[in-house]
């Protein structure tokens, strides 16, 4: 991981005055989560009255936090949470958005803005739906204006959903909470009642077992990590040449070490037996092993082509449906199912220069998890998306440093993420209190200038 | 006390690819070799935190400072530190002989789970002073007064300075063990046509098993290197038979030991989980093969009675005498490549009726052995020989290859410095 010294320095003293005389970027010191945190510390202020405000607050009171409806003048905000539940037109939004504008100057550090609001695809009345992608807009354009680490996102429920549903709640605490420090401009949709809320937060992936591709540096690694902290035993896959680094994080995550290359045929297979020997089930799948290739399309060989697909994206088709069809993966009895995440990337959804091959391959996944929902909601199982912006890792830090450091500041948070974020949006994606949530690709991109 | 034997389950193993020495590990000791290769085992089977029975295993060229070597690597590792451990030494038999004591403790009851393995660095051995150099050191050591000391230091002369390495010489005949091997292989009248095609069987099938991800599951990287690197999966009879003898050279044009097929200097480790079946059970781990039984033989090689690699010879009589079997009961069979011509020379007097009779005091010749049986994923021709580490590597290969076999049997044979040798069962499942 290459060092960020210019976040270090413009978190100096004498570093904010010259960044802030000269108009430069000001990246701040991210919130990120520990565990034994709290969700979110001071006022949590919630704007907008409706009966889904009413259940909200409801249940950010249960979690303790200092829920208002209104604040003084002087008073820091942790976060704000504006619910548009009963916008019909953009006409009645004014008085919510004032009232959310106001308190923005009252923002600590590293706040929160949530804006919450029915899917406007759900609605086939113009003014209706022409108010809630207004929403989207608004948030979008917040997240772009807001200071200190602070980030804005929305949280889009189906038309019918209880707003009581325990993945608005899982939803919700990750956006307050420091796991989401670099997701912002996103938005989680809820569409279903699925889900549990776990006894223990600090342990949410308790007695599941996760099988993660690519572990042996990196983002894998840091996935492992998260997700074995988060409680879940881990099974640590790469391929056979990784096999000794890959040896040292599954040791660090009390997990075991799976050497398998995926795009074997039965790279799946042996997956499966390989939890059923050690574990007897398998509740999660994190397909993060991928490789560039980079050419530009008029000197791409079949080489650099063909094996980009094939390990980014013709792998985790081939074992998507090799777990789907296991009983193991399969089981339907509870009301959360297996539940699959897949890296994706910015790349997919902006394109980048050199890279027609890797951008089509992560285009590929993200176009997977939205057709392979149906098939996973059938089993009350979710799949989804993650796709990181530009990460601090051993592969950026292989960068020319000025197009490094350039590329660290194109996003709202003027700074790159770390591993650890892409994997907290991942293990917050695996949790029992997101299975209302598929077929949905998150960016975790600090709202990334590329690919909006 | 119990009065039933139990099973002592093979449960599988790990190692760290062979490397030729003086090469990719030159800077790895022993005791990173080994941690390296426990960590590997520790990883597959999910074994941090755990106190295990025990943990066995050696090195045959070891400094001093390492005289708990399996202890200091297990407390490299995230075994529970309360993991007893101990240092075996048997020659190239070393691996073989902790895995089997470990078992038989397992079998009694004693433990119900252990790890027994091995390592060898040729890049990091000990380098020792010569005799008269260490007299004068340990002399000065000695002295009570400056005077006498510079009196002692004083005997030194530069050829006391010359470091003496160690060497696979015999210490009783003074010499080597591919000179001892050349001998018997003449005795026998193997040829080098003979030699050559086992060998280029070796890298052939080892290249075959590795292509197959075979070693998926039993290999884990070190210092960059991925599979072991003396593997020549290009080798042919032809190209070797232009190999000019280094063996045995006073026979002239009778000579028939090359590089080629003698097997190299190699570093490596190698590490094998056992367990009882209920141990294995509890802890959700595969049971691959049981370590039925094992045997050591050794012979007087000193006045030439003997061949100095012909020990698994003797063994295995009376191993397969006690057992009841015969070689026709065997799948598989893993005869240690110390040389190609020590293979066919134990296979040669195992069809001998002559030796069979006068020697291994047998009615009968035990009998030949089905060439498509044997050494199906290369041997030590092809991965090397680090030497303690060679029997960790064929207990964790055969194991693998009996899996799903329920009841076909797997026969080793590894040959040992000092005229010595130890032979094994074991049993698929």
């Amino acid at each position: 991981m290459a060092k960020d010294s210019y976040t270090e320095f413009a978190n100096t003293g004498f570093g904010r005055r010259i960044t802030k005389a000269l108009g430069l970027p000001q990246p701040a010191k991210l919130r990120r989560y520990s565990p034994g945190d709290p969700v979110i510390e001071g006022p949590v202020v919630l704007v907008g009255q409706s009966e889904a405000s009413d259940l909200i607050a409801g249940r950010l009171l249960d979690w303790d936090l200092d829920v208002r409806r209104h604040v003084g003048p002087k008073e820091k905000v942790a976060a704000v949470v504006a619910v548009f539940d009963s916008a019909h037109s953009p006409a009645n939004l004014s008085e919510s958005v004032l009232e959310l504008g106001g308190l923005l100057k009252q923002l600590k550090p590293s706040a929160r803005v949530i804006t919450v609001f029915r899917n406007p695809d759900h609605t086939e009345d113009p003014a209706a739906r022409a108010a809630r992608k207004g929403i989207e807009g608004l948030t979008r354009s917040l997240a772009h204006e807001m200071r200190a680490g602070g980030t804005a996102n929305g949280l889009i429920l189906h038309e019918n959903l209880d707003p009581a549903a325990p993945s608005v709640a899982g939803a919700l605490r990750f956006l307050l909470s420091g796991r989401s420090a670099f997701v912002s401009g996103q938005f989680i949709t809820v569409d279903s009642v699925n889900g549990t809320l776990p006894e223990d937060w600090s342990a949410p992936l308790r007695n599941q077992v996760a099988v993660v591709t690519g572990a042996a540096r990196g983002i894998g690694a840091a996935i492992a990590r998260t997700l074995h902290r988060d409680g879940a035993q881990v099974i640590a896959v790469d391929i056979p040449a990784a096999g000794e680094q890959l040896t040292q994080v599954a040791n660090q995550v009390s997990g075991t070490a799976l050497q398998v290359d995926i795009t074997e045929q039965d790279a799946a297979e042996r997956i499966l037996a390989h939890a059923e020997q050690h574990y007897g089930r398998l509740d999660i799948v994190v397909h993060n092993a991928g490789i560039t290739r980079d050419k530009l399309l008029a000197n791409m060989d079949a080489g650099r082509w063909d094996s980009v697909i094939a390990v980014n994206i013709e792998s985790q088709l081939r074992m998507n449906q090799v777990f789907l069809d296991s009983e193991l993966f399969s089981r339907t009895e509870s009301t959360v199912g297996p539940r699959i995440v897949s890296l994706a990337s910015t790349s997919g959804i902006a394109g980048n220069r050199g890279q027609t091959n890797y951008a089509a391959s992560k285009a590929g996944v993200i176009g997977m998890v939205s057709a392979a929902s149906a098939q996973l909601a059938a089993r009350h199982g979710t799949i989804n998306a993650v796709a990181p912006g530009f990460i601090e890792t051993e592969m950026t830090a292989k960068m020319p440093m000025a197009t490094r450091e350039v590329a660290r500041r194109l996003n709202s948070l003027s700074q790159g993420g770390r591993p650890e974020d892409v994997a907290e949006t991942i293990a917050y994606l695996v949790s029992p209190a997101a299975a209302g949530t598929s077929g949905l690709t998150m960016r975790v991109c600090g709202q990334n200038l590329v690919g909006a | 006390m119990a009065e039933t034997v139990r099973e002592a389950v093979i449960i599988g193993g790990n190692r760290i690819p062979f490397a030729r020495a003086h090469g990719a590990y030159a800077k790895a000791s022993n005791q990173d070799m080994l941690t390296s290769a426990l960590n590997g085992l520790v990883a597959r089977y999910g074994l941090q935190g755990q106190q295990l029975g025990a943990v066995s295993g050696g090195a045959v060229l070891k400094h001093s400072k390492n005289f708990n070597l399996v202890r200091e690597s297990v407390l490299g590792t995230p075994l529970d530190p309360k993991t007893p451990a101990y240092d075996v030494q048997m020659a190239c038999a070393t691996g073989t002989e902790a895995i089997g004591s470990l078992a038989n403790k397992i079998k009694l009851g004693q433990i119900d789970s252990g790890i027994g393995g091995g390592v060898d660095s040729i890049s990091d051995a000990p380098i020792v002073v010569t005799d008269e150099l260490r007299g004068i050191l340990m002399e000065a050591n000695r002295a009570k007064t400056l005077g006498a000391r510079l009196k002692a230091l004083a005997q030194i002369r530069p050829g006391h300075l010359a470091p003496q390495a160690p060497g696979t010489g015999e210490p009783r005949t003074g010499l080597s063990m591919g000179e001892h091997m050349a001998i018997t292989a003449h005795q026998w009248g193997i040829t080098r046509e003979e030699q050559d095609e086992l060998a280029a069987a070796s890298h052939r099938n080892l290249s075959a098993t590795y292509e197959q991800g075979f070693f998926d599951d039993l290999v884990t990287p070190f210092k960059g290197i991925s599979k072991d690197n003396n593997m020549r999966g290009d080798s042919t009879v032809e190209k070797l038979a232009k190999l000019s003898p280094v063996f045995g050279k006073d026979l002239g044009e009778e000579a028939t030991m090359t590089a080629a097929n003698s097997t190299p200097l190699t570093d490596g480790a190698s590490a094998v989980l056992l367990g009882s079946e209920e141990w294995a059970d509890a802890h959700d781990l595969p049971k691959l093969a049981n370590f039925v039984d094992y045997e050591q033989g050794a012979v007087d090689f000193v006045d030439g009675a003997e061949g100095l690699l012909m020990a698994p010879t003797y063994a295995a009589a009376r191993m397969l005498t006690r057992n009841n079997l015969s070689f026709e009961d065997f799948e598989y069979f893993e005869i240690h490549e110390a040389f190609a011509s020590t293979v066919l020379a134990q296979m040669k007097a195992w069809e001998s009726a002559e030796f069979c009779r006068d020697k291994l005091g047998l009615d009968a010749p035990l009998g030949s052995i089905d060439r498509s049986k044997l050494n199906v994923t290369g041997s030590s021709l092809a991965t090397g020989h680090p030497f303690a580490a060679t029997g960790g590597r064929i207990v964790a290969t055969l194991a693998k290859l009996l899996h799903g076999k329920p009841g076909k049997l797997g026969f080793i044979s590894v040959c040992a410095a000092g005229g010595q040798g130890i032979t094994a069962i074991i049993e698929g499942r």
